[in-house]
């Protein structure tokens, strides 16, 4: 199967790999998939005071096109607010990157890890006013 | 000598054609183009003496008793169809039952699939973890109504070489047909069809430096003589087991393949499996949570296989990071299904590790340079895609990863 030049050039390049903290209270973790499955994402945003999403952060494994779904989803993230943020859908990660339909359940995994991810933030945030 | 790329490492799943070999068959292309078949002219006679030759090379690599027990057929697929779906319906008054292993290829276990639903009974035997069917698995599954047993020389994922000889001398002794399909192993290991007892083999040209589209499958004539249904039905070819009109720069060509592995496959063997020792231990010294995938050990493994599961980084994955070297993987990224490779399963691989897979497959055209950089690849992408694996991460944290529940999707 070829590969689209996106998807290459995320795979090889991949954007906003990395680890944020998960203790902090301004970050959102997602971490879904399996690995028996063949591909696994934990995506990560930090949230500002205001809502916003300033940085996301993306390890990925999984084929290429799971990487750079991540790797595109992490890129999409920042600036955005929570509300914007949930608008990306995985269509959008596959025509952004001209997915095959075999590849698609990646760009519906990258899009459950951004849901995942602002969950978790959201919980971290009720816990903490309720505490 | 400069490296030129793609680097090819994927010999099991077809390899070049030969120089020597292609320059055999380019004459049976246009001036010698006649019809095996044609008695009553010159370009006939050259055609069938050209074919004749080419059964003498290939029963002599076999060590058959008689040239006449080679049967040409379009390649192993077919020679397995033909094998067992001849042998079921010609002795299906003597029984109905028929031994393999779940680890054949699929020319086989469909082919069984299919008699199943005609009303035979097909016993799958587990191998072990090292990917080797014992004999006496192959023993106990015998029944009265056993008519035929089929197990590969060599498997074509994990290198896994069967114990073809005790199984023929079990077959001889319980009177039953035994069909092996030498594809993956001839030329890379020991095989010989009189001293192991084999009745039936398929084999093809393409896995051993000849041209695609053509294969062949023995057929002893004696001790026991075994018999066939047609499955192609035509011009009476082939003694009548296979019609069609031969393909004699094919067959030319699968002949000048054999003969150059009798005379050459010793040498061969050895120096390829010092350059397959030495891409394993570079990984292995560069690269920490690596597991061989089935047995390791001469005569166990085929010399040219190496299938590495390299755990936290899926296989297809890998494969793109790599794209300079043509390997494949045990991962199923690609089918639909995303099952990751039966043959793997049933080795008791886990599926995690089964999805971080590769298969690297060399062969007579690999050269030290190449293995030099593969291995060199191999470990800085390998790691490069660690430092991007969650999984690496919370394993080097200490987290076990099956304390987690994943959700799969």
């Amino acid at each position: 199967m070829a590969y689209s030049d996106k998807v290459i050039d995320h795979a090889e390049n991949p954007r906003n790999v990395g680890t944020l903290d998960k203790s902090d209270p301004n970050v959102g973790t997602g971490l879904v998939g399996a690995p028996a499955c063949g591909d696994v994402m934990r995506l990560q945003i930090k949230v500002s005071d205001s809502g916003v999403i300033e940085d996301a952060r993306f390890k990925t494994f999984g084929c290429g096109s799971a990487i750079a779904s991540s790797s595109l989803a992490t890129e999409w993230l920042k600036g955005r607010t929570l509300d914007e943020a949930e608008q990306i859908k995985n269509t959008d990660i596959v025509n952004e990157l001209n997915l095959p339909p075999v590849k698609i359940h990646c760009s519906v995994l990258a899009e459950d890890a951004i849901k995942s991810a602002i969950e978790d933030f959201r919980r971290k945030q009720s816990q903490r006013r309720g505490a | 000598m400069a490296l030129r790329f793609p680097i090819y490492m994927d010999y099991h799943a077809t390899t070049p054609v030969d120089p020597r070999v292609l320059e055999t068959m380019l004459p049976y292309f246009t001036e010698n183009f006649g019809n095996a078949a044609s008695r009553s002219h010159r370009f006939g006679w050259t055609a069938e003496e050209a074919v004749g030759y080419a059964r003498e090379q290939i029963a002599a690599l076999l060590n058959a008793e008689k040239p006449e027990e080679i049967v040409f057929t379009s390649g192993a697929s077919e020679s397995n169809n033909l094998a067992i779906k001849g042998v079921a319906e010609f002795y299906k008054e003597k029984g109905n039952h028929i031994i393999t292993t779940r680890i054949e290829h699929k020319a086989v276990l469909d082919t069984c699939k299919r008699l199943e639903k005609e009303g035979f009974e097909v016993t799958y035997l587990d191998v072990g973890a090292d990917g080797i069917v014992s004999v006496d698995a192959v023993r106990a599954a015998m029944t009265e109504k056993t008519i035929l047993v089929s197990v590969m020389l060599a498997n074509n994922e994990v290198g896994s070489i069967q114990p073809i000889g005790a199984i023929g001398a079990l077959c001889k002794e319980r009177g039953v047909i035994f069909h092996c399909d030498a594809v993956q192993g001839l030329g890379k290991t020991e095989f010989d069809v009189r001293a192991m007892g084999v009745d039936l083999v398929s084999i093809t040209a393409h896995k051993i430096y000849g041209p695609k589209g053509v294969g062949a499958l023995y057929v002893r004539r004696s001790k026991p003589r075994v018999r066939l249904t047609a499955q192609i039905d035509g011009g009476g070819h082939e003694r009548g087991m296979r019609s069609g009109t031969l393909n004699v720069p094919g067959i030319v060509g699968l002949g000048k393949a054999c003969e150059i592995l009798k005379n050459e496959w010793r040498g061969e063997v050895a120096r390829i499996a010092a350059q397959r020792d030495r891409l394993r231990d570079y990984l292995f010294a560069h690269l920490d949570e690596l597991h061989i995938n089935g047995a390791w050990g001469e005569g166990k493994r085929l010399p040219n296989n190496l299938n590495v599961s390299f755990a936290y980084v899926e296989g297809e994955g890998l494969m793109m990071a790599i794209k300079d070297v043509a390997v494949s993987s045990g991962s199923a990224c690609t089918s639909a299904s995303l099952e990751p490779s039966y043959v793997l399963r049933a080795l008791g691989v886990e599926e995690e590790l089964a999805h971080t897979s590769i298969r690297f497959g060399l062969g007579r055209f690999t050269t030290d340079e190449e293995v030099d950089f593969v291995g060199r690849l191999v470990v800085d992408k390998v790691s490069k895609l660690r430092a991007l694996s969650p999984l690496y991460e919370m394993a080097k944290e200490g987290i076990n990863l099956k304390s987690i529940e994943w959700v799969a999707h």
